[in-house]
């Protein structure tokens, strides 16, 4: 019976809700002369759906709130943001098909989409071919530079390698040697590839390496290796994806590998978000390497924090990649507002030089469609957020990687015809 | 000789975890030759048992109890995932036994309802779910023998069954408005935090042991030992590998061969229940956590001795030890100035990735010499 009830209830305010928005929907579309529809393509389902979707509701808050502001202003019209979202469900050609559907069904001028590299690597031959524009938000190991993508994520010289400097001479574990661990696949290869011409250039010793395959949790052969290698204590450098990370904390815990004994692991995959689920008693005392962190003491940041929690639940957190995907959807706008047209190849010059105030301060589009970022270096504490410890100034962006081998000595910069995706600096 | 110890306590903690998994699946793959597909998902059904346990015992009334709750979250484990595991022999199973790819496709179909019955359905409704089953199952076994015969049985199983689903729907109410973290789906992983007794290590013959590995290595010793006992000793045991020799000769003699079939799958599938608390242990506990050992569980069997539990126990260590003594490059300290061709080599292989690689390869080629593994079965069943 109650049941019963609550259904009728429901159905009386669904419809309540139709007639309430086709009103609604007839006066808002007054204050703006136009719509323009953007493409937001993340996984809904499948296993990156947990950290994908939190991209997906930031992106949508930062649509609502220039709405709210007055939407886009092209040619002296105002355009209301409209947005479809697609799944990319955590499988690869998916990514690359929904593009497709984006671009040539739905006529969208851009797509924020994107998480893991190999998603990126599917999507960006069908960008190229169609010359369409992706925006990917999250930080990622380089070595590739598209006309046709804009990355608002970090490259490895803006977090691996203020990271890696200072764990060798700031940290307490300073100029002790170094454990690389990671997840079997590109970006925790490529990282550590980095990680590695760093530590020889700074004069210090990687003592060891290893790789999870994904899905595995079976880290006791990892942990001897460590205790191995490094007898007294040392630093680690874990790139280690997604659960893999739980079960890596909680037995390197019981092996008595702990800050308190003189470990301490630097991760490049543990935001606010991981620290909840991982649970901070297990990470406390250990080092992340981030652009935004919720704990940075800016009304910006705190703007930010307060507003995602007010739209999306007061448990909610925010983290580096929401930032980026945030970022990016106001960059956008910009762009599109100074190229005084949604066509691609105007915008694409116009963002170029685009500036805005973030939440994590001041960033700056450069001719490698990079952003320039601060970095920050933070220890983690009880309350499962980061202590910031350190600060860098505004660290460019650097698509080839000048550590790494195959890169040293290339550059990128689409402003300059001659120049484009790899030229030699 | 510290090495020695250390790679030997290594590998045995690493086959304990494949062992307690692939235990039951010793039983209903290797005694009744059910392709179960599904086992990891009973696993992780054990998982989810722990992580619903710790959090009722978290409760005001409980919170005394607390640091026991591991303990009774085995036996629960055992049952929830036995009841599931009757269920699916009762509805599915029986129907397909001696018909392997249907039962292979089938049981993977049911592994795919699982792990989404647990990202879509909350915790505390899957709980009073199973709390029906368990009620509805074995509610009518109760009642005595007069009423079981009377022509009215089926009015009486049936009431009971409606007992059991009120039961399931008060329970699962009850305990998703006392814990509000089980009372809204979600496909994060969750995570099971051991109590603080079973943190840190503990110091035997000057070397430090984690005391969860440790745990897990008694876990797995109670398990093999009482599921030995089981078979050797009682009579259904006896029943059991009786029905596991001959099929036919033993329904002609009055064993029923139905119930038999029930009971050992009833005590494989607890037997994941308990290896999923051994695993949540270890890492966090999320829809795909059973799915990550199915393979090794095959294997382990497989190279065993199918029918074989001595087999599974000596496989599993084996497998142990040697992703020791590959993945931590162990041979390499053992013997440090070896020529460098072979320290290459070794140091090659001496990661996670590669040592996985290469303890499948000679898997490989050991079955290619002894196809039916370490311990062949023996006797009139071979025949068959």
């Amino acid at each position: 019976m109650r049941i019963s009830r609550r259904i009728l209830a429901g159905l009386a305010t669904a419809s309540l809700a139709v007639t309430a928005t086709s009103c609604g929907g007839g006066g808002t579309s007054g204050s703006f002369d136009d719509t323009v529809t953007v493409g937001i393509l993340h996984s809904l389902s499948g296993t990156m759906a947990i950290s994908e979707s939190t991209l997906v509701d930031t992106e949508k808050m930062a649509i609502e709130e220039i709405n709210a502001a007055g939407g886009v202003k092209v040619g002296g019209k105002s355009y209301k943001i409209e947005y479809i979202v697609e799944d990319g469900a955590s499988d690869w050609p998916t990514f690359a098909e929904k593009s497709k559907k984006l671009i040539d069904q739905d006529g969208v001028p851009v797509v924020f989409g994107g998480w893991t590299s190999a998603s990126r690597k599917a999507m960006l031959p069908v960008y190229e071919s169609k010359d369409a524009f992706l925006y990917y938000p999250i930080q990622y190991e380089a070595q590739e530079c598209s006309n046709n993508i804009f990355y608002t994520g970090a490259t490895p010289n803006q977090q691996s390698e203020p990271a890696t400097d200072f764990m060798y001479k700031r940290s307490p574990a300073a100029g002790g040697d170094f454990f690389l661990v990671g997840s079997d696949y590109v970006f925790p290869r490529t990282s550590n590839t980095i990680t590695k011409a760093q530590v020889k250039q700074l004069g210090g010793k990687v003592v060891g390496e290893d790789y999870l395959p994904l899905g595995n949790t079976e880290v006791a052969p990892i942990i001897s290796k460590i205790k191995k290698a490094l007898p007294e204590g040392g630093i680690i450098i874990n790139t280690l994806n997604g659960d893999q990370n739980v079960a890596f904390f909680k037995q390197i815990q019981d092996a008595g590998i702990t800050p308190s004994k003189g470990y301490y692991v630097m991760n490049y995959s543990i935001a606010e978000e991981e620290i909840s689920t991982i649970g901070p008693e297990f990470l406390e005392g250990h080092y992340g390497a981030w652009n935004y962190m919720m704990s940075i003491d800016t009304p910006a940041s705190k703007k930010f924090a307060k507003s995602f929690k007010k739209r999306w639940g007061a448990d909610r957190v925010v983290a580096d990649p929401q930032e980026s995907a945030y970022n990016m959807v106001y960059l956008w706008k910009q762009a599109v507002e100074d190229a005084g047209t949604f066509d691609d190849n105007a915008v694409r010059e116009a963002l170029v030089g685009q500036k805005f105030d973030a939440p994590q301060g001041p960033v700056e589009v450069m001719p490698n469609h990079h952003l320039s970022q601060t970095v920050r270096i933070g220890e983690i504490n009880a309350e499962g957020g980061f202590t910031i410890l350190e600060e860098t100034g505004v660290v460019l962006p650097q698509a080839w990687n000048q550590k790494h081998p195959s890169s040293k000595g290339f550059a990128c910069d689409w402003t300059d015809p001659k120049k484009g995706e790899k030229y030699r600096l | 000789m510290e090495l020695l110890f250390d790679s030997l306590f290594n590998g045995v903690a690493i086959g304990s975890v494949l062992l307690v998994a692939a235990l039951g699946l010793a039983i209903v793959f290797g005694l009744m030759g059910v392709i179960n597909l599904a086992h990891g998902e009973l696993m992780m059904l054990g998982a989810y048992t722990t992580y619903v346990t710790q959090l009722i015992f978290k409760l005001p009334i409980l919170k005394p109890f607390y640091n026991s709750y591991i303990i009774v979250s085995i036996f629960l484990a055992f049952i929830v995932s036995g009841v599931v595991g009757i269920l699916l022999e009762k509805t599915i199973i029986r129907k397909l036994y001696g018909s392997p790819l249907e039962t292979l496709l089938a049981t993977w179909g049911v592994s795919l309802i699982l792990q989404q019955f647990v990202r879509s359905v909350p915790l505390a409704y899957g709980t009073g779910l199973v709390i029906s089953l368990i009620i509805g199952l074995f509610l009518p076994t109760t009642f005595p023998q007069k009423i079981k015969e009377s022509i009215n049985f089926k009015y009486f199983k049936f009431s009971s069954w409606i007992f059991a689903a009120l039961s399931g729907v008060l329970t699962g109410g009850l305990i998703s408005s006392t814990v509000s973290k089980l009372s809204r789906a979600s496909a994060r992983n969750v995570d099971v935090t051991a109590p603080s007794w079973m943190r840190g290590q503990v110091e035997i013959l000057g070397t430090a042991f984690p005391k969860t590995r440790l745990m897990i290595i008694i876990i797995t010793l109670i398990s093999v030992i009482a599921i030995t006992l089981f078979l050797n000793q009682s009579a259904w045991g006896m029943r059991i590998r009786a029905v596991t020799q001959n099929r036919q000769m033993s329904d002609c003699l009055g064993i029923s061969t139905e119930k038999v079939d029930i009971i050992t799958f009833g005590i494989g599938s607890g037997l994941a229940g308990v290896a999923g608390v051994a695993v949540s242990l270890l890492g966090s506990v999320g829809p795909n956590v059973g799915g990550n050992y199915i393979v090794g569980c095959f294997m382990v069997v497989v190279l065993g001795g199918v029918g074989n539990l001595l087999g599974t126990v000596f496989a599993s260590f084996g497998i142990g030890i040697m992703t020791d003594l590959i993945g931590a490059g162990r041979l390499l300290s053992i013997w440090p100035d070896m020529p460098l061709p072979l320290s290459n080599t070794i140091n090659f292989f001496a990661t996670t990735s590669m040592a996985r690689v290469m303890i499948f390869a000679l898997i490989v080629i050991f079955l290619q010499f002894k196809p039916t593994g370490l311990f062949p079965q023996k006797g009139r069943m071979v025949e068959n």
